[in-house]
C-alpha cells in the first residue's frame, strides 16, 4: 500500500450568510436547499438554520428570492469583488 | 453485483430549458409513454434560464423577418459553416413557439398596437424581441411538467449512456448525487439537453465557479454523446463572450444596445458597428482590449435618466441579477462611468457559437435512439428559443421512436466498468482532491487552447492533458457531493481534448477569435469549407473527418457573405 497523501483544511470566505433569526429550517424548511443549483447549502440541524456548505457558489440568487422569510444574502465572492 | 434498474420509455437528461420543454412535447405526442426528465439540480431552478431570461435573441416573427432571412443571417455570421436544414427547421417554428410560449404566460415586450417589439442588434435583420419580465420562465416550464404529468428526478447525473450490440440506445447509468449511489435507467429514446460545456476554461478571477456559464453545465452532454459514439461537429469554433470583467457575467448589449448603449474603447469611442456576438466581433475586441485603445466598456453614461433607470431595472431582475450588488461593490454607476469589460474563458456552445452534437432538423444524433437539443446541439446561435424549438423536435422524434420498440439488454460488462468507474472515488480513501484536479486542468486549458491558437502549444496541452487522465484514477471523494464533482471532471478533460484535437484538425483560421490559429492564420476554402466532425473510433480513440456542407436552402451572393468581415468601424479620412 502507498504512502497516505498528505492533507490540509483551506479556509475560505463564502458568500452566502443566513440570519439564524429568521431562518425557519427548525420548522422543516428546505427551500433554499432544493433551489440551490450547485446544491451548497445544508442544514445544521444542531442549530437549525441553513448554511453555506460549500465554495462553489454562481451567485445566481434563487436561494435568496426563493427564501420564505428573506433569511439570506448573497455577496459577490470575495475573489470577484 | 446487481444494480437497481428501472424501465421508462423516453428518457430526458437536463431539465434546464430544451429539457423540459422535450419532455412535455414527448408525453403530448403519446400521452402513454413514461417520460423521466432527469435533473442534476431542481427542475425548478435549474440551468441557464435558473434566474430568467430578459429576451429572445433570434425571433424570427412575420412582419419583421423571414426563415429565408434569419438562415442568411446565421449562416454568415457562423462564416458559411451551417447546415441550413437544421437553421430554417428552426426558423420556420420560431413564431409558433412564440405563440405557444405567449399562451403558457410567458410575457414578451409589445408596442402599443399589441404587436411584438422586435428590435434590431444583429448586423442585417431584426430577431431580437425583449422580456423586461422575464425572471418567470422556470415557472412557467414547471406548471406545464405538471400538467403534461412528466416523471421528474432531481439530483440525478448521467454519467455514460449505454448502448445495445448494434450500438443503438439502451439507457444511461446514473449517480444519486445526494446519496451516492450508481443505478440504471434503461430507455428506449434518450434526448441530451445537458447544455454548455461551461466549465472548461478558467475564469480570469481564479474563481472555478464564476463562470459565464450556470457552472452546473459542465460539458456533461458532450462527453456523454461521445462515449456514446455519436459525432460532433464544429468543437474548435469555441464559445469566447464579450463579458463584465469579474464579474463574468453577460454586459447585456442585446438589452442596452436598442436603448442607445454600446461597446466602447478607453476613448469612449465605438468601434465595432455591431453587438451581436460572432467571432468576427470577439476578434475585433480582442484587438481593441490588446491594443493601444484598451481596454473595452460598455457604455451608457449619455443616456437619459429615464433610460438608464429601465435598463437598471431589466438587467438587476433578470439572467444575472446579481450584476447590481457588483456594480454596487465597485462604486460603478452607469450615469457616471462606464463598465469594464473583458473576454471570457473558453467553452463550448452551439447556443452562442457552433460547438455541439450533431444532429439533423429532427434533433437526431448519428447514434441511433440518441436526440440532442439546445446549447450542447449542433445548430449554430440558436439561443433559448432555438433550444425550445428543438426541444420540441426531439420530444416528438424520440416519443415516435419509443412507441414501437421494446428494452433490450443491458450489456453487464459495459455496466461493470461504468460502475467501478463512478463509485471509485467514494471507495478511495486517500487520493487528489477533485477541486484540485479541476483547477489544474482549467488552468491548462487556459494556457494551451484560448485563442490565438498556437499549434505547439495545443499539442504541449494535450501531453499536460494525458497526465490529468492518470489523475483521473487518483481522486478521491469524501461525500456524494464531492463524487459529483469527481465525475464532471472526467468531463470536462473529455471537452478539453475534444477541444485541443478538433483546433489541430482544421489548419486554417475561420469564425475570427474562436478559431483564430496564429499559424495557419488565412481562412482557407478550398480544403475547409465543410463541417469538421469528431468521434470516438473502433479502437477508442478520438477520430476526425470531414463532411461536406449540404447545398444551401437560401443561397447567398458574394458581397452578403462579406458584412460579418466588417464590423470594425472605418474612419472616414480626415482632408489633410
Amino acid at each position: 500500500m502507498s504512502h497516505p497523501m498528505p492533507m490540509t483544511q483551506n479556509r475560505v470566505s463564502v458568500p452566502v450568510t443566513v440570519n439564524a433569526e429568521k431562518c425557519i429550517a427548525d420548522k422543516g424548511c428546505t427551500v433554499c436547499v432544493e433551489s440551490c443549483p450547485l446544491d451548497l447549502l445544508a442544514i445544521d440541524m444542531a442549530k437549525g438554520t441553513a448554511y453555506m456548505r460549500f465554495d462553489e457558489c454562481w451567485y445566481c440568487l434563487p436561494c435568496e428570492k426563493d427564501c420564505p422569510t428573506q433569511a439570506i444574502t448573497v455577496d459577490i465572492p470575495y475573489l470577484l469583488r | 453485483m446487481n444494480e437497481p434498474m428501472i424501465d421508462v420509455d423516453v428518457l430526458v437528461i437536463g431539465g434546464g430549458t430544451a429539457g423540459p420543454m422535450a419532455a412535455v412535447k414527448a408525453k403530448e405526442a403519446n400521452p402513454k409513454l413514461k417520460v423521466m426528465l432527469l435533473e442534476k439540480a431542481n427542475v425548478k431552478r435549474s440551468g441557464a434560464i435558473s434566474m430568467g431570461m430578459d429576451g429572445l435573441n433570434n425571433a424570427v416573427i412575420p412582419g419583421h423577418a423571414t426563415p429565408e432571412q434569419y438562415v442568411k443571417e446565421i449562416t454568415v455570421a457562423n462564416d458559411g459553416i451551417v447546415n441550413q436544414a437544421t437553421v430554417m427547421a428552426y426558423a420556420q417554428e420560431s413564431y409558433s413557439m412564440i405563440e405557444q410560449l405567449d399562451r403558457w404566460g410567458v410575457k414578451f415586450e409589445k408596442d402599443e398596437t399589441g404587436d411584438y417589439a422586435v428590435k434590431k442588434v444583429h448586423h442585417l435583420g431584426a430577431y431580437v424581441l425583449p422580456m423586461p419580465e422575464g425572471h418567470h420562465m422556470k415557472k412557467v416550464l414547471y406548471r406545464q411538467l405538471k400538467k403534461a404529468r412528466v416523471e421528474v428526478t432531481n439530483r440525478f447525473m448521467a454519467t455514460r449512456l449505454l448502448t445495445d450490440a448494434n450500438g443503438e440506445i439502451a439507457g444511461a447509468c446514473v449517480l444519486d448525487t445526494r446519496e451516492g449511489t450508481f443505478s440504471v435507467i434503461r430507455a428506449k429514446s434518450v434526448i441530451l439537453c445537458t447544455g454548455a460545456a461551461g466549465r472548461l476554461g478558467l475564469p480570469s478571477s481564479g474563481y472555478l465557479f464564476g463562470t459565464y456559464e450556470n457552472p452546473t453545465n459542465a460539458g456533461d452532454g458532450y462527453s456523454l454523446a461521445y462515449h456514446a459514439g455519436a459525432e460532433l461537429s464544429g468543437i474548435e469554433c469555441f464559445q469566447i463572450n464579450p463579458l463584465i470583467k469579474d464579474y463574468n457575467g453577460p454586459a447585456c448589449a442585446y438589452v442596452t444596445g436598442p436603448l442607445g448603449g454600446y461597446t466602447a474603447n478607453s476613448k469612449g469611442e465605438r468601434f465595432i458597428e455591431c453587438d451581436y456576438w460572432s467571432g468576427q466581433m470577439m476578434l475585433e475586441f480582442h484587438r481593441e482590449l490588446e491594443g493601444g485603445n484598451g481596454p473595452v466598456f460598455l457604455k451608457l453614461d449619455h443616456l437619459a435618466e429615464e433610460t438608464i433607470s429601465t435598463i437598471e431595472t431589466i438587467l438587476h431582475s433578470n439572467e444575472r441579477p446579481s450584476r447590481g450588488r457588483f456594480h454596487e461593490g465597485r462604486g460603478i454607476d452607469y450615469r457616471s462611468g462606464m463598465v469594464e469589460m473583458h473576454i471570457s474563458e473558453i467553452g463550448l456552445c452551439s447556443g452562442h457559437s457552433a460547438s455541439g452534437v450533431w444532429v439533423d432538423e429532427h434533433a437526431a444524433t448519428t447514434v441511433p435512439g440518441l436526440y440532442a437539443a439546445g446549447d450542447l446541439a449542433f445548430v449554430p446561435h440558436n439561443y433559448m428559443l432555438g433550444a425550445f424549438v428543438y426541444g420540441k423536435f426531439a420530444g416528438e422524434s424520440a416519443a415516435a421512436r419509443a412507441s414501437s420498440r421494446e428494452h433490450v439488454e443491458i450489456d453487464p460488462v459495459q455496466l461493470a466498468a461504468e460502475r467501478e468507474r463512478v463509485l471509485g472515488p467514494l471507495a478511495r480513501t486517500d487520493g487528489l482532491p477533485p477541486a484540485q484536479v479541476e483547477f489544474k486542468l482549467r488552468r491548462l486549458v487556459n494556457d494551451y487552447l484560448q485563442p490565438p491558437k498556437v499549434t505547439r502549444k495545443m499539442e504541449i496541452g494535450l501531453t499536460r492533458f494525458a497526465e490529468i487522465r492518470e489523475d483521473l484514477a487518483q481522486m478521491s471523494a469524501t461525500s456524494p457531493h464531492e463524487l459529483m464533482r469527481a465525475m464532471e471532471v472526467h468531463f470536462i478533460l473529455d471537452c478539453a481534448e475534444m477541444a485541443a484535437r478538433a483546433s489541430l484538425y482544421r489548419t486554417e483560421s475561420r469564425w475570427g477569435l474562436y478559431h483564430y490559429r496564429v499559424d495557419f492564420p488565412e481562412k482557407n476554402d478550398a480544403d475547409w469549407f465543410c463541417h469538421a466532425q469528431l468521434k470516438k473510433g473502433d479502437d477508442g480513440e478520438m477520430t476526425h473527418f470531414k463532411r461536406p456542407i449540404a447545398p444551401y436552402l437560401v443561397p447567398l451572393d458574394e458581397e452578403e457573405k462579406q458584412a460579418y468581415n466588417r464590423l470594425r468601424i472605418v474612419k472616414e479620412a480626415v482632408a489633410a
